[in-house]
């Protein structure tokens, strides 16, 4: 042993914070998404016009000093319309993967932890959902469910459900037949502390990475149920039913599709980094 | 031997189906074949044989960590075969496993701390407090230091893993303790400590402690008793002094052929058998040993002997047992340079001083977790 002292141990949460704080990407990642869910939590307290507002006299008008980011084909604000917007299409996309990873993990666990009858139930229930293409299945249950924001982030997370379970239930297989799994039923840890804290820990970087990923495609898929009159109801903004209507304008107004495709484009990697960030943060092992 | 056994085995046999076709007989492993063990209370047991021989099997059925196809397993005379899972659960907390590899059979997402605490917090042992304090005991026992409990495995090497696997393994005071290959993943160097340790700590918690070995070196000094497993069947079973010594199966005598003796023309002739086992699928007919057996007659491979005793509770499984002269090893083949003797002296001088671990006392009982039930 040296004679150097030992250095006082961190405890583990502020370990974990200490890791994040060091990597630029995290900390970018979280910059970007703290600052789109400012901005829609502070909508009606910044200085624009009504989302809903229509100025007939400034139709498809480029970007101004009065409209920073143009005026779409009736005449309202983009900025505006951004800035409101930014509460649907973020509450589509976290809300919805957040349904997506409650229902779809303990689901995929119990298959892969009980194997036998229960994992072939949910296995081929979990296929067959699989087999109907996300939106379509995401449009039906909507359509089932009755056009609202609520349904659609319903919608869209029972039908991103299925990477979930299918996820859960592989990592759940291979770290069923780890060492340390065994080591834990070698003294006598119980069903739910063994899933608990041998299974999920050592799942849940994967589904992180996969959670992050999805709020994308969940973004999107409002934006089509919006489309369709499913999703956030006209004329209440949103990113994807914004960028919907402007691809009827792209030679005459691209600054409508240019700004809610910028703004998605950045809360999806905010979302990336942030996933990223967060499980290396959370892994004890690399430093 | 005398009273009930702590851990009875009898007619122990687990097979295992890796091919099951539609039609047809499916593809069955016999990893254990039919193993008789009486492990007395407060012995070290070793059980040695080659890779796929299923003493791995063997040591996780005695457990009951994977279930029997046939037979059963007997805890202080009761059959763990009939418990409830609960029950089964409950039992844990006095019969404990070492895994073989310490790289792996640590969850690495939980500390040291957590890990040695698990058994305690699983059996409701003490109060928390009580249980951080036992846990800082036993980390200092196993030669590591009570900070080392806020780390994570990974930063440890894996001799000190291995430690942590045994204070995972002890710290809910058990009474029986099983070891599969506890050593085999480390380096040499390493072994002889990690071995030091779980004799000094079986001398001290007053255990039982069975050990799974694939090399006769390793245990040679530290058990009571040998079992030689082959094919999933035990072919001898004795004292170690005497099976080193005097070996009465063929298969006994080959693996110790195989322990090197650091001494110039110790050894003349070699007996050495060749080639793999044989497939555990497709045993071969009458003595399991036959196909690489030297002495192989042609009753052996019609008939399959059984164990028979040859001797003070001595028991080989080979028709010839007693004609065949069979080679050991006596205790003045392995002789220690002098050079080398001083220094071994020097060493374990040095270490009864410094290590509190090693050397204590051993009326120092209630310093162990067994306080808390």
């Amino acid at each position: 042993m040296s004679a150097v002292a030992d250095p006082v141990l961190p405890k583990r949460q502020s370990r974990a914070w200490v890791k994040f704080r060091k990597s630029p990407s995290a900390l970018l990642g979280g910059a970007i998404v703290v600052f789109f869910v400012l901005i829609a939590l502070l909508a009606p307290l910044l200085p624009v016009p009504g989302p809903a507002e229509t100025d007939w006299s400034a139709v498809r008008k480029t970007p101004s000093a009065a409209h920073p980011f143009g005026t779409d084909e009736i005449g309202r604000d983009v900025l505006s319309r951004m800035i409101w917007g930014a509460q649907a299409s973020l509450l589509a996309g976290v809300v919805s993967v957040m349904i997506a990873v409650a229902l779809g993990v303990p689901l995929g666990v119990l298959a892969g932890y009980r194997r036998g009858w229960t994992d072939a139930v949910i296995s081929r229930v979990t296929e067959a959902l699989l087999a109907a293409p996300f939106l379509i299945l995401a449009i039906a249950l909507a359509a089932f469910l009755g056009p609202s924001l609520t349904n659609a982030m319903i919608a869209i997370g029972v039908s991103a459900m299925p990477i979930f379970i299918r996820l859960a239930r592989g990592q759940t297989l291979a770290v069923m037949t780890e060492d340390y799994v065994e080591s834990a039923r070698a003294i006598g840890v119980g069903h739910l502390a063994l899933i608990w804290r041998y299974i999920l820990p050592n799942i849940f970087p994967p589904i992180i990475v996969q959670g992050t990923l999805t709020i994308a495609t969940a973004i999107i898929a409002e934006a089509s149920l919006s489309f369709l009159g499913l999703g956030q109801q006209p004329p209440a903004p949103s990113w994807g039913s914004m960028l919907n209507i402007a691809k009827n304008f792209l030679e005459q107004a691209p600054w409508m599709a240019l700004y809610p495709g910028i703004a998605i484009f950045l809360v999806v990697l905010g979302f990336n980094l942030l996933g990223d960030g967060l499980r290396d943060a959370l892994d004890p092992r690399d430093t | 031997m005398s009273g009930t056994p702590i851990l009875e085995a009898r007619a122990l046999k687990r097979h295992f189906v890796t091919r099951k076709p539609l039609f047809g007989a499916p593809t069955v492993v016999r990893a254990v074949d039919g193993v008789d063990l009486a492990i007395a209370e407060g012995e070290t047991f070793a059980i040695v044989g080659e890779s796929g021989c299923g003493k791995s099997t063997l040591a996780r059925l005695l457990v009951r960590l994977i279930e029997p196809s046939d037979g059963r397993v007997a805890y202080q005379g009761k059959d763990i075969g009939d418990l409830s899972e609960q029950a089964l659960r409950a039992l844990r907390a006095e019969l404990q496993f070492i895994f073989q590899d310490p790289f792996s059979s640590l969850n690495p997402r939980m500390t040291v701390g957590a890990l040695i605490e698990e058994p305690l917090r699983t059996h409701e042992i003490g109060t928390a407090e009580e249980r951080r304090s036992a846990v800082a005991r036993i980390l200092t026992r196993v030669g590591l230091r009570p900070e080392h409990a806020d780390r994570y495995p990974h930063e440890f090497s894996g001799g000190q893993r291995q430690r942590i696997g045994i204070a995972r393994a002890l710290v809910s005071g058990p009474k029986v303790v099983i070891g599969d290959e506890p050593v085999s993943a480390l380096d040499v160097s390493i072994q002889a400590q990690v071995i030091n340790i779980l004799e000094d700590l079986k001398e001290a918690f007053g255990l039982t402690l069975i050990v799974i070995a694939h090399d006769l070196a390793v245990i040679r000094h530290m058990s009571d008793r040998v079992a030689v497993m082959y094919l999933g069947r035990i072919v001898e079973i004795g004292t170690a002094d005497r099976l080193f010594q005097a070996p009465a199966h063929p298969y006994t005598e080959a693996l110790l052929e195989a322990i090197p003796i650091p001494s110039v023309g110790a050894r003349k002739a070699h007996v050495a058998i060749e080639g793999d086992p044989p497939n555990p699928i497709a045993p071969p007919s009458g003595c399991r040993f036959h196909t690489r057996c030297p002495y192989a007659a042609d009753i052996c491979r019609t008939e399959a002997p059984t164990l028979r005793d040859v001797g003070d509770g001595h028991q080989a499984a080979c028709h010839f047992s007693g004609d065949l002269a069979l080679k050991g090893i006596q205790p003045d083949d392995v002789q220690r340079t002098p050079a080398a003797t001083r220094r071994f002296e020097i060493y374990s001088a040095a270490r009864a001083q410094a290590d509190p671990i090693t050397h204590q006392d051993p009326s120092n009982r209630e310093e162990t977790p067994h306080a808390y039930r």
